[in-house]
């Protein structure tokens, strides 16, 4: 459950204030599929990286299963970070001088899991994405479409109640990029919050929460279960084409 | 994070970028290196003298003639005089101390030694029976000078192993005549091979007697006498007590010099420590260029790996657990590093040791302690205080890398 309210988010640029979001209020179920949609610039990436405790508001409260994590300090996100919320990148971001397994078994080390639980998950995930052939390759030794799954693999692999997708499409061509948002998608029959940024209106359009924002501002949603009323102009979020 | 992932992640990070880690290890290495080796030069140069100087006899009084040492123009010089010499009796005067046990008296000079057809120049050194014992010499064969009155101008002569060898080949000279100059000395004895000492080899000596000496030479004034204390504890004594004797003797005027052996041997101590020291300064500025290398490949690196530290952030890390890894990478870094560094640098001690079995070589230890905490130093300091710049920044801006 994510609870955000009267949230904003100005960065400093040159001596001056920009606003990348304006009080956004949000809630998304446990379980939910959302895709987040707009023009560059629009705030999508900064809400995402707020949700996944990247980033911090400069004002509004963000509660993740009751608890305000606005509030935490470095530590406490980490260990939330770790436990709750998974990332998949654009650009991937594995670890280069690491195999594949040993990328997925990252998150793994991280918070400490003893070496025979992580030998055994590490196996099941790189089985479940097909990986298993692949589990000694380094990252430039594998196609995109191996390396994306490696990192969905990675972020599942502490079994988070949040999935955030940066345009985890962005750097595949169609049919690969197809593979790996049904491979997102199965996760979301998995009780797993899935949230997507995306350009790409066809990939956006499957979520079964649409959000468009244009200007630090969610303009308008699809296919939700409750309407927010819409703040600013409301256009059709047909952009990012 | 276990202990053992932590050391095997950054282990993992060092093999990951093997060219900046042997890089790295080589500046660190060549670092700790010559300062060892340098070091162990100085050192070894200095307990190599200070060797010298106690097998040249313990509890020693020097006696020049003379208010300067060395040669050169001295005060008296210049109106027309030359310190009065040191005589026979002079030395002989010493013995009345009660803290003197022996004396010898030196008289050196140089001159054509000759046996049938072959000849050769010596280094002829004039002293008495006492010698022997005073310079802790050795005799190979034969018997050393004869005791009794130093006034004694006997003609005969003791060789040292080198000049025996060359005159008698592989037999023993004793009691064969040598001509020495224009007289001719019946050999007695010959020292055994001691090698160099001081600049004096013994090996190619003659030792005659003081008063054949003299005559040989034609003078009747010493070069040295060396005064041999009773005990240690008595040194002071016969240093005051020569010098009393001596100046009374020459009339109240003050014209010989009268050091004790502790005085020369500290005099040297301090010339090769500061030596020393000066070596390990050139060292430790090749330490600290090392340092400067292992600074800028590690600033260089780390920014690199802003985003591999942003990425660590994401999947969970803390900024203090980032700073633990950057840490053990730095300490594993920098530990190989100055363990390699000192291997070689003392393999590199064992071959000079090797190579000048006489030069006692051996980094001292605020050398090697000093040499690897800075690199040691330099290492971590250099990783850790960007990583730890790097794990302040917030997640967003390090996974863009900026």
């Amino acid at each position: 459950m994510i609870q955000l309210s009267e949230v904003s988010r100005s960065f400093l640029v040159g001596g001056q204030t920009v606003s990348a979001l304006r009080n956004i209020d949000l809630s998304i179920a446990a379980g939910d599929y959302v895709s987040i949609m707009g023009p560059s610039g629009s705030g999508k990436s900064t809400l995402l990286n707020l949700i996944g405790l990247l980033d911090r508001p400069s004002s509004g409260s963000y509660k993740l299963d009751g608890g305000n994590v606005t509030a935490l300090n470095d530590e406490q996100q980490a260990r939330v970070r770790s436990e709750k919320i998974g990332f998949v990148f654009q650009s991937f971001h594995l670890v280069p001088r690491l195999s594949a397994a040993m990328n997925i078994e990252l998150p793994l080390i991280l918070a400490g899991i003893p070496v025979d639980e992580r030998r055994r998950r590490v196996a099941q995930l790189l089985e479940n994405y097909g990986l298993t052939e692949r589990a000694d390759h380094r990252p430039d030794q594998l196609s995109g479409g191996q390396r994306q799954r490696v990192a969905i693999a990675r972020a599942t692999s502490m079994h988070p109640s949040v999935l955030l997708a940066d345009e985890p499409t962005g750097n595949l061509d169609q049919a690969t990029g197809r593979e790996v948002i049904n491979l997102l998608e199965q996760l979301t029959e998995q009780q797993v919050t899935l949230i997507l940024v995306t350009h790409d209106p066809v990939i956006g359009g499957r979520a079964k929460r649409q959000l468009h924002m244009v200007d630090g501002q969610i303009i308008n949603e699809l296919g939700s279960r409750r309407s927010l009323p819409p703040k600013g102009v409301v256009e059709g979020g047909n952009d990012g084409q | 994070m276990k202990f053992l992932d932590v050391v095997q992640f950054a282990a993992g990070s060092l093999q990951g970028s093997r060219t900046r880690t042997l890089l790295m290890i080589l500046a660190m290495s060549i670092g700790v290196a010559a300062v060892v080796v340098l070091t162990a030069l100085g050192e070894g140069a200095r307990r190599y003298v200070i060797n010298q100087f106690s097998s040249l006899g313990t509890n020693l009084v020097l006696v020049f003639p003379g208010r300067t040492e060395t040669a050169g123009i001295g005060p008296g010089m210049l109106l027309g005089q030359i310190p009065r010499e040191l005589s026979l009796d002079d030395a002989e005067a010493l013995l009345r101390s009660r803290s003197v046990g022996r004396i010898a008296p030196l008289t050196v000079g140089s001159s054509q030694i000759s046996k049938d057809a072959k000849n050769r120049e010596v280094i002829v050194l004039g002293s008495t029976a006492d010698l022997m014992a005073v310079r802790h010499m050795t005799l190979g064969r034969g018997r050393f000078l004869p005791p009794g009155d130093v006034h004694a101008s006997e003609s005969v002569c003791v060789l040292g192993a080198k000049i025996n060898s060359e005159l008698f080949g592989k037999e023993s000279g004793v009691g064969a005549w040598v001509r020495l100059g224009d007289r001719r000395f019946r050999v007695i004895g010959i020292m055994s091979s001691q090698g160099e000492s001081m600049g004096f080899n013994t090996d190619e000596i003659v030792i005659v007697p003081v008063a054949s000496a003299h005559m040989l030479f034609n003078t009747s004034g010493l070069f040295r006498i060396l005064v041999e204390a009773k005990n240690r504890d008595s040194i002071e004594q016969a240093r005051k007590d020569t010098e009393t004797i001596l100046f009374a003797r020459h009339n109240g005027e003050k014209d010989v010099t009268v050091v004790t052996q502790d005085a020369v041997l500290a005099t040297f101590d301090r010339i090769l420590r500061a030596l020393t020291l000066a070596v390990g300064g050139i060292a430790a500025i090749s330490l600290a260029v090392a340092g400067i290398l292992i600074m800028n490949v590690m600033l260089i690196a780390v920014s690199q790996r802003v985003q591999e530290i942003g990425l660590l952030k994401a999947l969970g890390a803390p900024a203090a657990k980032i700073r633990t890894l950057f840490f053990t990478e730095a300490v594993l870094l920098s530990g190989i590093g100055s363990i390699t560094g000192l291997v070689i640098g003392e393999a590199g001690v064992l071959v000079i040791a090797r190579l000048y079995p006489s030069l006692p070589v051996a980094a001292p230890w605020w050398a090697v302690l000093a040499a690897v905490a800075t690199s040691l130093g330099t290492g971590i300091l250099f990783s850790v205080w960007p990583a730890r710049r790097a794990a302040q920044l917030d997640p967003v801006t390090a996974l863009a890398g900026r």
